[in-house]
């Protein structure tokens, strides 16, 4: 039999309607490729019994014809998402042992929509890190390597456990969240797709928060189509969360292979930054020859602010988070370490529970919004954002749908970044559609030199993900991308 | 404006953060970099914007202010460290 876990989203959805194979079957086919995955530490939590018993009534459901549209699917789920009775820990130790006794939404809807669990997935702490490696359960390893070498590489993040067990085949698609490019990042880093919706698409009720402003949940899959499969799954308006937006969910697969004659491209001169690779430059003009190609008219655009959008990212986001973490106290859940009265046990628990970009972030949040600094900092960031939202508003009256490189470089390796603010560049091209809550795709659109996946990034309209599906497709066809990572970690 | 190592104290008690000596030393030097490099936002002319309170237009959803979930105490401090009878148990804060 063929290896069932080669198959996509879209290919096994099929499969398991013709009854080819059953979900039993097709779950079994995950659980043993998690198991010899585990040196990619991509699961922090395997659950092999919630795993088989949802895949047994798969099963029954497509017998009985009331199979949901993701029948039988086994996805990854990111440690930020509370699934109920199941490990949720942001990848913290200040979350020890925490099992939500609730479901999140976006997890909820999936499993109405038939989907199969098979974990918990590594990230970087409460989601603050570009390359897993901040995770209380140590880094996730990317399942690709540099040509002839065996080095190790980070995935990405904070998303990095999502993105590489879907590139390394130990899940069908992942569920993931985005803040400053937690999504498109690690994509990009793992030749996989990942699209951070609209602001508002996915509610963000039982996420664990990590800045409330810029946070959305998304997919990451191994292709467009499938891509579109499980955001029209996971998007709801929900009224545990009054920020998801009340509009319909669009069948988003439909847009997948229409024309892109007539789409106004933009391309934003201030995305040409100093030092950038000429192989990213050159995938970028690609990348344009492409949806050229395509039908689609090609323009420059200004967005004047962009330089400042990261500095700007770096107040509101640590100012946030600093806001939603003073919750861990050692009282509810989590961590408790005893002091000798309870500011003492505050503090002493908060100072074993947090890792030290958690508490980087926390420090610096707490003192951007401190009494004398609140006007300097945070709301001059605020203001600042408001400038960046409207040079996307201003740009979107000549173009539809803007192009741009989702990173500066390809993965590096564990260790090689260790320097705060050098780390924060990861997310200089991702981090201003966050700022103006804009939705953000990236797609696999080419190779390093030395053979590790690179990828663009379209920029859409609020609410317009059906443009990204449709120009990402086209981006994907044509890039037709043959290489796969090489199964070294299987007898690793 | 940069931050010396007796504010970094101030701020960590602020946010109920035990730090040490050496800690509250290495964090003073990474939370300047931090401010110095965000300082850049000065220069930005933002007279006359309005600071950014929602990314996408929408108006509040208002629900019957009516009682929809609870009485549950067990499960709400299911996860808590210690809890007895209901209740989250801390220490002595009153004499």
């Amino acid at each position: 039999m063929t290896d069932l876990t080669r198959l996509t989203i879209a290919q096994a959805r099929e499969s398991l309607r013709k009854r080819e194979f059953t979900a039993e079957e097709l779950t079994e086919a995950y659980l043993k490729a998690m198991e010899d995955g585990r040196v990619l530490n991509a699961y922090v939590a395997e659950t092999p019994d919630i795993a088989r018993d949802m895949a047994k009534r798969s099963d029954q459901r497509i017998a009985s014809g009331d199979a949901g549209p993701l029948e039988g699917i086994p996805l990854g789920i990111k440690d930020l998402f509370c699934t109920k009775g199941v490990h949720s820990q942001a990848c913290s130790h200040i979350l020890d042992g925490f099992k939500p006794a609730y479901e999140s939404t976006v997890t909820a809807n999936l499993w109405a929509d038939g989907a199969v669990m098979l974990g918990k997935l590594n990230m970087d702490e409460f989601a603050m890190g570009s390359s897993n490696e901040t995770s209380y359960y140590g880094p996730c390893i990317n399942p690709w390597r540099a040509k002839g070498s065996d080095t190790k590489l980070v995935p990405g993040g904070s998303s990095g456990g999502s993105a590489a067990a879907v590139a390394g085949w130990l899940c069908a698609g992942a569920t993931a969240t985005d803040t400053g490019g937690s999504i498109r990042q690690p994509a990009a880093y793992t030749g996989t797709v990942g699209i951070k919706p609209t602001y508002g698409r996915c509610s963000r009720w039982g996420i664990v928060a990590f800045a409330s402003s810029l946070d959305q949940a998304g997919p990451i899959t191994r292709d467009v189509r499938d891509a579109a499969i499980m955001l029209k799954s996971m998007a709801s308006v929900d009224p545990k969360d009054t920020t998801s937006v009340d509009r319909p969910v669009p069948d988003y697969e439909a847009a997948i292979g229409q024309s892109l004659k007539g789409l106004r491209v933009g391309v934003p001169k201030e995305y040409r930054v100093d030092g950038m690779p000429a192989e990213i430059e050159k995938l970028w003009e690609q990348g344009c020859a492409w949806l050229k190609d395509a039908g689609a008219e090609i323009k420059e655009v200004s967005l004047p602010h962009t330089k400042y959008a990261l500095a700007t990212y770096y107040i509101i986001a640590p100012a946030e988070a600093s806001s939603n973490l003073a919750r861990y106290d050692g009282v509810r859940y989590g961590l408790r370490v005893n002091g000798d009265d309870i500011i003492d046990m505050y503090e002493k628990t908060r100072a074993a529970g947090f890792g030290k970009e958690v508490k980087r972030r926390v420090l610096i949040g707490t003192y951007v919004l401190s009494a004398g600094y609140y006007d300097a900092y945070y709301l001059k960031a605020q203001k600042v954002r408001s400038l960046i939202a409207r040079d996307f508003t201003d740009a979107f009256q000549d173009v539809d749908v803007l192009l741009t490189p989702t990173t500066p470089s390809p993965a590096f390796a564990p260790g090689a970044i260790t320097d705060p603010l050098s780390m924060y560049l990861n997310d200089v091209f991702t981090v201003t559609v966050n700022m103006a809550g804009l939705p953000g795709i990236s797609v696999p659109a080419g190779l390093s030199g030395d053979g590790l996946p690179l990828g663009l990034q379209l920029i859409g309209r609020p609410f317009d993900e059906e443009t990204l599906f449709r120009a990402g497709y086209v981006i994907e066809q044509a890039a037709d991308i043959s290489a796969e990572p090489q199964r070294w970690w299987v007898g690793a | 404006m940069s931050v010396d190592e007796k504010t970094v104290r101030h701020i960590a008690r602020l946010a109920r953060l035990a730090v040490t000596d050496d800690e509250a030393r290495a964090l003073q030097g990474e939370l300047n970099a931090i401010l110095d490099w965000v300082e850049q936002l000065s220069e930005v002319d933002t007279d006359g914007v309005e600071p950014m309170t929602s990314v996408v237009a929408m108006s509040m959803r208002q629900r019957e202010d009516v009682v929809t979930d609870g009485n549950y105490p067990e499960i709400v401090v299911g996860n808590a460290p210690v809890s007895e009878d209901n209740y989250f148990v801390v220490p002595k804060v009153v004499e």
